[in-house]
């Protein structure tokens, strides 16, 4: 572990922790953010009435149009002279949204990423490829700080131009490769296409993030490329990678919960559920100086655990997690992440792992269309096999589902591949 | 006996059977015969070549999915009912034909039918046995 005191901090004591940081948060912002002293006087709440940790609870909540609407800088608590570093999220779903960081934020945040990778196999021997995009995006310096941090050797790649990549790889021995899980998987594929054996590669892990995926793709990754993947989340807003890590256990994300507190909620009624339940995961930050966040949105749906974890890690986990509440399609009433049908697929034996979801709406009626692309294990001259692997794949997934899907054979490639975050889903209704 | 046709999958899109014959042309490969069998949303190119290796290897580097099938190249006069004598022999065999294909000779005499059964070998025998002449790899990639 790289900080053991924090790590297994007894779970009382984390709660004071909180406490005492919650406290200093809210004081923050009510004092130095004009968005949060108006917010929060319109909740009628203060940061004198934060007692308890429950009392969260009072707060409003943060969303990412908030960010947008005081675009760029206005939700800093600090004057831009304090800022030392500025990142911005892609904007793939609208507006970019900037964040801004102190000295101090990029000194917490470079130990938390130390600690993650520590988590994920890291140590100061080790060669630790950074194939996550350097710039605008926090992915990329995110993971370079925490790797300087550690003491361990920085290959700062960035992402893109994969077969230098793998050349890399093989004459550098990279140890630990750090990128989204779907470009991972597009690198083994180019690697295979070089005629390069991951076996006889150095690779003992992978830190893989920015995008949800499922147990099946992970499964898939380790046995392609012949190392142990590790899920690592974060978001911008909050902070960058590095909010929360897989264990070696790898039943869940520990959070870490000295800089921010989790909550899950009803994402309809806003209301607080209990640990172990499933909703919107909603973090407020507890020590970030820059943009101290209150009750931040995430969108993503998982749900908490508080049980004791066998790795000895005390603070508490997150499921993987499973899609965004934003990413969530309704078909036809039935709400269906794209991380189910990646699951699905990926237990047919012999079919390939890149799909695309186009939704449409015909004559009123929603039509998801699964597109899959052919694999050479898939592949027979006879119309007839092919059409039997559409039946099955159609087949798994309705039965998974309860919906009626159309399977549709692609050719290989045919599908956007990203080296950034894979886009899955098109939805070409008009609501 | 049998012969190797090569079978490439495409997406029902335009452009994409130009780009397949460009590259086997660009290579110099030269496509004896050809059979498309489509859906409404892809088709499988069935094509005997004078080298099928090169044109597996050339499509597949670039990105086609290809797979080799072995399949019966039979001659058969070119007149009315030709073709269904050469059917006869192997429905007598209870054989179930997947698909087949013609292209004529450069003689202009005789046809060649290219048929896709399960089990080729027994095919193969059942033609024989009736007197058809059944075409060997060699004579019919240089043909």
């Amino acid at each position: 572990m790289y900080n053991p005191e924090i790590e297994t901090m007894d779970r009382e004591e984390i709660a004071s922790l909180q406490l005492e940081r919650l406290k200093a948060t809210v004081k923050r912002c009510e004092e130095k953010v004009p968005f949060y002293r108006k917010k929060l006087r319109d909740a009628g709440v203060s940061w004198k009435d934060i007692k308890a940790l429950d009392d969260v609870e009072k707060l409003p909540f943060t969303t990412k149009s908030d960010l947008r609407d005081n675009y760029p800088f206005g939700m800093f608590a600090v004057p831009t002279r304090d800022i030392v570093r500025i990142h911005a999220s892609s904007g793939t779903t609208g507006q970019p949204t900037v964040v801004g960081y102190t000295a101090r934020d990029i000194d917490v945040w470079s130990e938390l990423m130390a600690r993650s990778i520590v988590v994920g196999m890291g140590e100061k021997t080790d060669i630790i490829q950074v194939a996550y995009g350097y710039g605008l995006f926090t992915g990329g310096l995110g993971f370079h700080y925490g790797v300087e941090r550690l003491g361990a050797s920085a290959i700062p790649i960035s992402g893109g131009n994969t077969k230098r990549q793998i050349r890399v790889m093989v004459d550098l021995g990279t140890t630990i490769l750090c990128c989204t899980p779907s470009y991972a998987l597009f690198m083994a594929e180019t690697a295979a296409e070089m005629g390069v054996d991951f076996k006889q590669l150095k690779l003992k892990s992978g830190i893989f993030g920015a995008e949800p995926w499922s147990d099946q793709m992970r499964d898939k990754v380790e046995r392609l490329l012949n190392l142990s993947a590790f899920d690592i989340y974060g978001l911008s807003e909050v902070m960058g990678p590095g909010v929360s890590i897989e264990c070696e256990q790898k039943k869940g994300l520990h959070i870490f919960e000295d800089a921010f507190l989790a909550e899950i909620i009803n994402p309809e009624s806003g209301k607080r559920l209990a640990v172990g339940e499933q909703g919107e995961l909603v973090f407020t930050t507890l020590n970030k100086e820059g943009l101290p966040l209150l009750r931040y949105r995430t969108r993503d749906i998982t749900s908490l655990d508080d049980t004791p974890c066998e790795c000895g890690r005390t603070h508490v986990r997150m499921r993987r997690v499973r899609g965004r509440t934003d990413d969530m399609l309704i078909i036809r009433g039935v709400n269906v992440f794209p991380s189910q049908i990646e699951s699905v697929l990926m237990e047919i034996e012999g079919v390939s792992p890149h799909y695309q979801l186009i939704v449409d709406r015909e004559a009123g009626l929603d039509i998801l269309e699964v597109q899959v692309e052919v694999s050479e294990e898939m592949f027979s001259d006879r119309i007839q096999g092919l059409e039997e692997w559409q039946d099955v794949i159609r087949g798994e997934i309705q039965s998974y589902l309860g919906i009626g899907v159309k399977v549709i054979l692609v050719e290989p490639r045919s599908l956007a591949r990203s080296e950034g975050k894979a886009v899955r889903v098109v939805d070409n209704r008009e609501v | 006996m049998t012969v190797k046709q090569v079978s490439v999958f495409l997406e029902n899109k335009s452009g994409r059977l130009l780009d397949m014959t460009r590259r086997l042309g660009e290579s110099g490969v030269n496509v004896r015969a050809m059979c498309v069998a489509d859906t409404s949303e892809f088709g499988v190119v069935r094509l005997i070549a004078d080298d099928p290796e090169k044109a597996r290897d050339v499509l597949r580097e670039h990105g086609f999915i290809v797979k080799e099938t072995n399949v019966i190249a039979v001659e058969v006069e070119d007149r009315p009912g030709g073709l269904s004598e050469i059917i006869k022999p192997l429905v007598g065999q209870e054989m179930n034909i997947e698909y087949l294909y013609c292209f004529l000779e450069k003689s202009g005499k005789n046809a060649v039918v290219i048929i896709r059964v399960d089990e080729a070998e027994q095919g193969i025998g059942a033609l024989k046995v009736a007197g058809f002449r059944v075409i060997p790899e060699e004579e019919l990639y240089s043909m």
